[in-house]
């Protein structure tokens, strides 16, 4: 095939611990982590490495976010894609125009494959991959823990409630990650001093005619219910008895 | 007001999932139709029929639906949707796959995994692997909603059989095909649905172990086994027994956590749980934070004192 597009998103790393902002509106990024999401860094390393197989000619990253987001699209082509486009936003940007502003994306570049993650680890909303196969009318393929491309066919793998299952879809198509797809390589040094040559090109929002005005209405974030502190016990007795008191045996 | 609700099944049975989704929907109000799609499925739409609250049970009976595949289910309820007000399935594999394409089909924003409904158009949702919990309202004409099962309790059997009615799928050409499925066999209670749940982590140190130290104290309690992702990465148990943030979501009246660490992916599945145990040899891991009974030492000489002690 000729292309893979793969679509990524910044997020606070999955190390940090996010904090509620004092006056309940979102979380407080400032002075935090930012990083790739980890399923789309999967994702992009499932499409280099079918570049790698020969399978594909060329791999674009493409990130919809503020312009810091350049630095996730760096690591994308660190990691071996061949070039990225930002479209670029500061305000909050959904699932559904996200996935409009791919289809977008998607007309210019007719890519026969788009690779992205399950669910973004911050909103977790797990919608975009298959918001975009609808937009599309493309066959989809989520939560993917095997992907075997054949001919014009890709065979994937799902991870399902009760198990694994099998799809093929024929291309063009949209696939959605999973963690144990496979494990992203670390990138050299060399390879990050490349990927500072290559192309990266910036769209405002603005010029792409997409409507982005938010459906959704955030009304307020709080952070969770604290539990109750528990305490330690002796030995298995001790938990044991306080068990049975409990009622939960 | 009718709110459409997508059944989920393996084909043969109703799922847990299914009556706790009912529950929600009984909170945002109004009558509620359930749609059960598959192939051979009139024993799963008349145990839809049998549950409480649900006053209309759609039957779509279709070779082409036998695996639920996002396609030609998302079509079929793109289809119905112009009659209803809400379109709502439970967050399983096949609500997160399917729903979205509905979304947008129906040009509609989804909102996803809802722990609470607090108006017919506005709900709570966890974000941030739960470490946040955010109030958002629809504006959307069609509200189109995922429902964490654990956050609902099941909706009981009804006292009469909601009637049920045949619907069909339009024609159309699908493109993905179904090669093959592996499913896990368990004679265990099922993982999300279960009043108490084993869970091991990395600490097992093996496959084998699953089945030498968990397994016995999992039959004595009859509980459901679970396991961190360390434990599957590394190939101790298998992918859908995964809690966590991207694995299955639990709030058993019991969890025990046996060599788990407690990183926040992982507590994002479990921490409602009415007790929590923790089990590790670690003083200080993040796990005993969230526990209420903490047991530090050896899982391997603990687990099977416990199994004696139970016994
Ligand atoms: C600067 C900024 C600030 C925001 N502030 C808020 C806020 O305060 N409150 C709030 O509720 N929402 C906010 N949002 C919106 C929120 O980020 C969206 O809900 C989110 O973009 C989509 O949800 P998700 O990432 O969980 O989607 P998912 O459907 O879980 O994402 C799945 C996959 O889709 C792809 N994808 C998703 N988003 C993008 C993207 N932007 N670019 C490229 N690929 C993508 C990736 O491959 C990802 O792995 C903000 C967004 C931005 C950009
Ligand atoms: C995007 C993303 C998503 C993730 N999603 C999930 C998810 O859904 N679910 C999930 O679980 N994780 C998830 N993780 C991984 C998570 O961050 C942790 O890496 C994982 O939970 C660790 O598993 P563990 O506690 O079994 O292993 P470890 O952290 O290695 O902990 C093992 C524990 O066992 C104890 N131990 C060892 N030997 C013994 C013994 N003999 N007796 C008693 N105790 C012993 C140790 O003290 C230690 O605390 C995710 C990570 C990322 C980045």
């Amino acid at each position: 095939m000729k292309k893979i597009l793969v679509p990524i998103k910044m997020v606070l790393d999955a190390n940090m611990r996010p904090r509620v902002k004092a006056d309940g509106t979102g979380i407080d990024l400032s002075g935090m982590k930012l990083s790739i999401n980890p399923f789309c860094e999967i994702a992009v390393e499932e499409a280099v490495r079918l570049k790698e197989k020969g399978l594909a000619e060329q791999v674009v990253a493409i990130s919809i976010g503020p312009a810091k987001a350049q630095d996730s699209l760096r690591q994308a082509l660190a990691m071996g894609a061949d070039s990225a486009r930002l479209i670029e936003t500061d305000g909050p940007i959904e699932p559904l125009a996200v996935a409009k502003l791919i289809r977008m994306v998607v007309d210019e570049e007719k890519p026969e494959l788009v690779i992205l993650g399950k669910q973004a680890v911050d909103d977790d909303c797990n919608q975009t991959g298959q918001m975009l196969a609808a937009l599309l009318d493309w066959p989809q393929a989520t939560f993917a823990s095997a992907l075997r491309v054949e001919g014009t066919v890709v065979h994937v793998t799902r991870e399902v409630d009760g198990g694994h299952q099998t799809l093929s879809l024929p291309l063009p198509a949209v696939v959605t990650t999973d963690l144990r797809l496979n494990e992203p390589r670390h990138c050299s040094l060399p390879n990050i001093m490349k990927a500072r040559k290559k192309a990266l090109d910036v769209t405002p929002v603005a010029a792409c005619g997409v409507d982005t005005v938010p459906r959704l209405k955030v009304l307020g974030v709080k952070p969770p219910e604290p539990r109750k502190a528990g305490r330690r016990v002796a030995d298995v007795s001790e938990l044991v008895g306080d068990l049975r008191a409990a009622g939960a045996i | 007001m009718t709110l459409l609700l997508l059944a989920d099944h393996d084909g043969h049975t109703l799922s847990d999932a299914t009556a706790r989704a009912v529950s929600a929907a009984r909170d945002m109000g109004g009558a509620l139709h359930l749609l059960v799609a598959g192939e051979n499925v009139e024993p799963v739409a008349k145990a839809a029929a049998d549950l409480s609250d649900v006053d209309k049970v759609l039957m779509a009976d279709d070779p082409a639906l036998a695996h639920m595949l996002a396609e030609p289910v998302a079509e079929l309820l793109v289809g119905l949707s112009a009659d209803y007000t809400a379109v709502i399935a439970p967050a399983t594999s096949i609500g997160k796959d399917i729903l979205p394409r509905v979304a947008a089909r129906c040009d509609v924003m989804q909102v996803s995994d809802i722990t609470r409904v607090i108006a017919q158009d506005t709900f709570e949702r966890p974000i941030y692997a739960g470490n946040a919990i955010e109030t958002v309202q629809s504006t959307d004409r069609l509200k189109v909603v995922t429902i964490r099962s654990s956050a609902f309790d099941a909706a009981p059997p009804g006292n009469a059989s909601a009637p049920i009615a045949r619907v069909s799928l339009p024609a159309g050409a699908w493109k993905a095909r179904f090669e093959s499925e592996e499913l896990t066999k368990s004679e265990r209670p099922e993982l999300t649905s279960a009043r108490i749940v084993i869970s091991g982590g990395r600490g097992l140190g093996s496959a084998q172990a699953f089945q030498t130290v968990l397994a016995p104290l999992a039959e004595c309690l009859h509980a459901a086994i679970g396991a961190s992702r360390a434990a599957v990465d590394a190939g101790y148990a298998p992918n859908d027994l995964q809690v966590g943030q991207t694995g299955k979501i639990v709030a058993p009246e019991l969890y025990i956590a046996i060599g788990i660490s407690g990183a926040i992916q992982h507590l994002a599945g479990m921490k409602d749980a009415k007790v929590i145990v923790a089990i590790n040899k670690d003083a200080d891991a993040p796990i005993f934070q969230v526990a209420d009974f903490g047991l530090v030492g050896d899982l391997f000489t603990l687990v099977p004192e416990l199994v004696h002690a139970l016994g």
